[in-house]
């Protein structure tokens, strides 16, 4: 690290702000290339329905029509891939039901892709999308996954009872034989709520085709554009990936949601060759509720046991998980090795057994949505823990206290080793800053009112950075989780860094560059940082799972260190000294104990104008790549306490005050640290007040659909939110000693709002979202 | 096609312009003004929102030739003509209140219009005033502190 600049640490504005700011920013659906044509959709209307007969002749004889595909056109390609296999008990594999690109025999979903339309202009498009017929024989559908197993309705017919799998965790007989022998157990069964991500930019894609290099051009709203190449070409299309570039921009908002490999891109890469036309579609809002890959909806029943000093002896958890009507690029995993595996929290709970049940319904597919089967762990864990600190008459933060896992490394029953944490130390500090001393006082006045008052913690672990390769591969993963970095140094000194981290959001603009700037001791301006290119970066496993520091930031900083080797080297030649004596400091090569110095720009000038250079040692440039593969997860965890006040005649609650106290390990950028907080606690107070994503239960319709029915948060539905990042302990096992905060507030603040609801109500049985006639109804139950 | 005569950022504008289109659609794809986004399709995420006649509207909710012989100011136009940013970009940039940046032009333009045509003396008053505006990145607590910081710079302008 560099003394004396010092970056790192340091709240640096944002670089990339001038265009976003300027309305320079330059987006999936601002891109126009010549001969443009537009794609719409054709969807179904239907939650479950053979598909009878597609007639598009009145479409064609439209205006400005191009042509036409409906999924005849893809029964030669394959089907959308899932990238994780989970097996159940016995042994056998997940249930994997083709994901057609464009809807085949049958449509499964209201929204499911059915016919795209191709037309000169937008309008000419909408225009030959609606005489687009098609004839439907229409089926049973199911929406509850609770009430997949027994339906009607078969989604597939390849997966029996709707079942895609069952999935087991834990030592189930021990975990057993510890709720029977207890001392005291909690039980609660509830269902954490399914949302809808919402990026504000809404999906988008422009495909183009290029006849003479037989090769393709896909601009496309993404977080992760290598793997979607690689998934593309590999596994859909056949396409060689060499011959395809996929460029995502700057992309508004992802949250999971543009993680993804879609069958609309696909079909436009597809019908881009067909048509020789690039192709641009950009979903509509409506578009984006119906078919976005949705989060959560999980139905669980948990029971802890405790002794009876309130010491945690086992935690068993039921989970049935939706997964909607196809399987989504990484949907298997969510609610599987991303959830159970966080069932042990911050706590010593030395039997944890877990059985998932994924199941197949007539809704959008269900996959990662910040925080990622995280938030649904720390549900569980926290909304128990509570329940059974108000079942025993104890301080919710003295129960935590009791069984906080205080040594590290600690291996849980659930298969994560903790490299490090202070759960204490996020605990007390969130006390103090959320003035729980004064709670009582504040209770007593809400109540002089005629209003209810309510505290509720929440103590949350996540595991970030993911992954590790070997690990992932030996959990399902058919992909590795690396990150690939580039650090060019051009001639004059001046440096570009080319991550495969891509941005949309979170600042790696300014962040990386931080990171840099202090490496190789030279200014921010010298600077600049691409990516989100698969035609300029090396590789990129992308940006989910607040992963990009801890895994492409330390791929950056291998990639330095290499420059800074080669370097040395450079410099040790050019001042006739050993290669062992030279050291580089302040963006300076020395020699050690010597007043000799080379300045960085020399040796990398001297790099590419090698007259004088150690030839017989050292290929000329200064341009080095570095991949790197984590060895362990990353643990962010922290505190989050939330205050609420509940008018009891309109069950209407209001924050009073919200106090998040975090451990990220080491901040770069203490800004952007928290910045990434706060959007992550909106989304999940979002969660636990206001968001639900609903499906009629008799037709499969979406009845929150549209921003009138599906209740975001708005500014003044949110209180001034107190936000702290502790000193922390740093992660033990990446150079920058960083543990990833971008889901950290989505994933602690929905059990503690529904935990201060349940405490201002005196039970623990509100539906979330703790809606007024949510909370309403069970305050008069 | 009728001709619709406006003026957008300090220029005079003159073209055909088919009556159906909105006027969104007409500053991001017949003036490629792309600064000015499209988030739904209901008028409520805000993010189209620009100037006309010195007052926030929501570009997605009004026919082009609505704005016939009007003064419209798009995200592209609210800098100072020498390129130095308006006091609201400015702030918003210093007080980290945009992220994936797709909200920020219209939020900027409701924000500068929220400070000059109404009360926003509190935090809930700009809460409330910006309550038109979605932004799913930045949980709106550091949009509101760049409209604390801006507003007595912008009021001076007015």
């Amino acid at each position: 690290m560099n003394a004396r600049q010092g970056f790192v640490g340091q709240s640096v504005v944002r670089r990339e702000d001038a265009r976003f700011l300027t309305g320079r920013g330059q987006y999936t659906d601002d891109i126009t290339l010549p001969g443009q044509t537009y794609g719409v959709f054709v969807r179904s209307p239907h939650a479950h329905a053979r598909i009878k007969k597609i007639d598009t002749r009145a479409a064609e004889k439209a205006a400005g029509f191009v042509g036409v595909l409906t999924g005849e056109h893809f029964k030669a390609v394959g089907g959308l891939p899932c990238g994780w296999l989970i097996n159940n008990p016995d042994g056998t594999s997940m249930k994997e039901p083709r994901h057609p690109v464009l809807a085949d025999g049958k449509v499964r979903y209201v929204g499911d892709r059915v016919a795209l339309v191709v037309a000169e202009t937008q309008a000419q498009a909408e225009a030959a999308a609606a005489l687009v017929e098609v004839d439907y024989d229409v089926l049973p559908s199911v929406v509850d996954a609770s009430k997949a197993a027994g339906a009607a309705a078969l989604v597939h017919d390849d997966a029996p009872c709707n079942k895609c799998y069952t999935w087991t965790i834990g030592d189930a007989p021990g975990v057993d034989a510890a709720l029977a022998a207890a001392a005291h157990v909690t039980t609660l069964s509830f269902v954490n709520n399914r949302l809808i991500p919402n990026a504000i930019e809404p999906r988008a894609a422009n495909a183009q085709y290029d006849v003479p290099g037989d090769s393709y051009t896909l601009y496309v709203a993404n977080q992760n554009p290598h793997v979607e190449r690689l998934l593309m070409c590999a596994f859909v299309l056949g396409i060689p990936e060499h011959k395809m570039r996929v460029v995502a921009p700057d992309v508004g908002g992802g949250f999971g949601s543009k993680i993804y490999l879609y069958g609309e891109e696909t079909a436009l890469v597809f019908a881009s060759k067909v048509f020789k036309r690039p192709i641009k579609w950009t979903a509509t809002r409506s578009e984006a509720f119906l078919s976005d890959a949705h989060g959560r909806d999980h139905h669980t029943t948990a029971k802890l046991a405790l002794d009876k000093d309130g010491r945690f002896l086992a935690l068993k958890v039921d989970t049935t998980a939706n997964l909607g009507a196809y399987l989504s690029t990484f949907a298997s995993a969510i609610p599987t090795i991303l959830y159970a595996t966080l069932l042990a929290g911050q706590y010593t709970t030395p039997k944890i057994a877990c059985t998932v049940n994924a199941m197949f319904t007539n809704t959008s597919p269900v996959d990662a949505y910040r925080g990622a089967g995280r938030p649904e762990a720390t549900f569980v864990v926290e909304r128990i823990v509570e329940a059974a600190a108000h079942e025993l008459k104890m301080d919710p933060a003295e129960l935590r206290r009791r069984n906080f896992i205080k040594t590290f490394p600690y291996a849980t029953p659930v298969g994560l080793t903790y490299d490090t944490g202070d759960y204490n130390a996020t605990l007390s500090r969130a006390i103090e800053l959320a003035d729980v001393a004064g709670y009582a006082a504040r209770k007593a006045a809400s109540a002089a009112k005629g209003l209810k008052r309510g505290i509720g913690y929440a103590c949350y672990i996540e595991a970030c950075g993911i992954a590790p390769s070997a690990v992932a591969g030996a959990l399902g993963a058919r992909a590795g989780l690396f990150e690939a970095g580039e650090v060019r140094v051009h001639p004059t000194g001046k440096v570009t860094v080319y991550t495969g981290s891509h941005s949309h959001g979170q600042g790696h603009e300014t962040t990386f560059a931080q990171v840099v700037a202090d490496r190789l001791g030279i200014p921010l301006e010298d600077i600049d940082i691409q990516h989100g290119d698969t035609g300029k970066i090396l590789f990129g496993m992308g940006t989910y799972g607040s992963r990009s520091l801890a895994v492409g930031g330390t791929a950056i900083v291998k990639a330095l260190d290499k420059v800074i080797a080669k370097g040395k080297k450079i410099a040790a030649h050019l001042m006739e000294a050993s290669d062992a004596d030279v050291v580089f400091e302040n963006g300076v090569f020395k020699v050690a104990g010597t007043d000799k110095s080379v300045p960085f720009a020399s040796v990398s000038l001297t790099a590419y104008v090698p007259h004088n250079f150690p030839h017989d040692k050292l290929e000329p440039g200064l341009n080095e790549n570095a991949f790197y593969d984590p060895s362990n997860f990353t643990y962010p965890a922290g505190s989050y306490i939330c205050e609420v006040e509940i008018d009891p005649a309109t069950g209407a609650v209001r924050i009073d005050r919200f106090t998040a106290c975090d451990d990220f390990g080491n901040v770069i950028n203490p800004m952007i640290v928290e910045g990434q907080v706060h959007g992550g606690l909106v989304q999940g107070i979002g969660q636990a007040l206001l968001e639900n994503c609903v499906y009629d239960d008799a037709s499969g319709q979406l009845l929150s659909g549209s921003y009138m029915d599906y209740a975001m948060p708005r500014a003044d539905d949110i209180p001034h939110l107190q936000v702290e990042t502790v000193k922390g302990t740093p992660c033990t096992h990446n150079p920058l000693g960083v543990k990833g905060c971008g889901e950290a507030g989505a994933i602690g603040a929905p059990a503690a709002v529904m935990n201060a609801v349940c405490d201002a109500l005196g039970k623990q049985t509100v539906p979330m979202p703790a809606t007024p006639f949510n909370v309403w109804k069970a305050l008069n139950a | 096609m009728p001709i619709l005569t406006l003026n957008v950022n300090g220029k005079a504008v003159s073209r055909e312009v088919d009556p159906a289109t909105l006027l969104v659609t007409f500053l991001r794809e017949d003036l490629r003004l792309t600064g000015t986004h499209v988030g739904c399709d209901t008028g409520q995420c805000g993010a189209c929102t620009i100037h006309v006649n010195g007052v926030a509207v929501k570009s997605c909710s009004m026919l082009a030739h609505q704005a016939a012989g009007a003064s419209v100011t798009t995200i592209e136009g609210l800098a100072a003509p020498d390129g130095s940013m308006h006091p609201m970009q400015a702030a918003f940039n210093q007080c980290h209140g945009l992220q994936c940046g797709y909200c920020t032009p219209g939020m900027v333009m409701s924000a500068v219009d929220l400070v000059k045509n109404h009360k926003c003396e509190t935090e809930a008053q700009i809460r409330e005033g910006l309550e038109g505006n979605f932004c799913r990145c930045t949980g709106y607590q550091n949009i509101v502190k760049a409209v604390q910081q801006a507003a007595p710079a912008t009021k001076a302008m007015a």
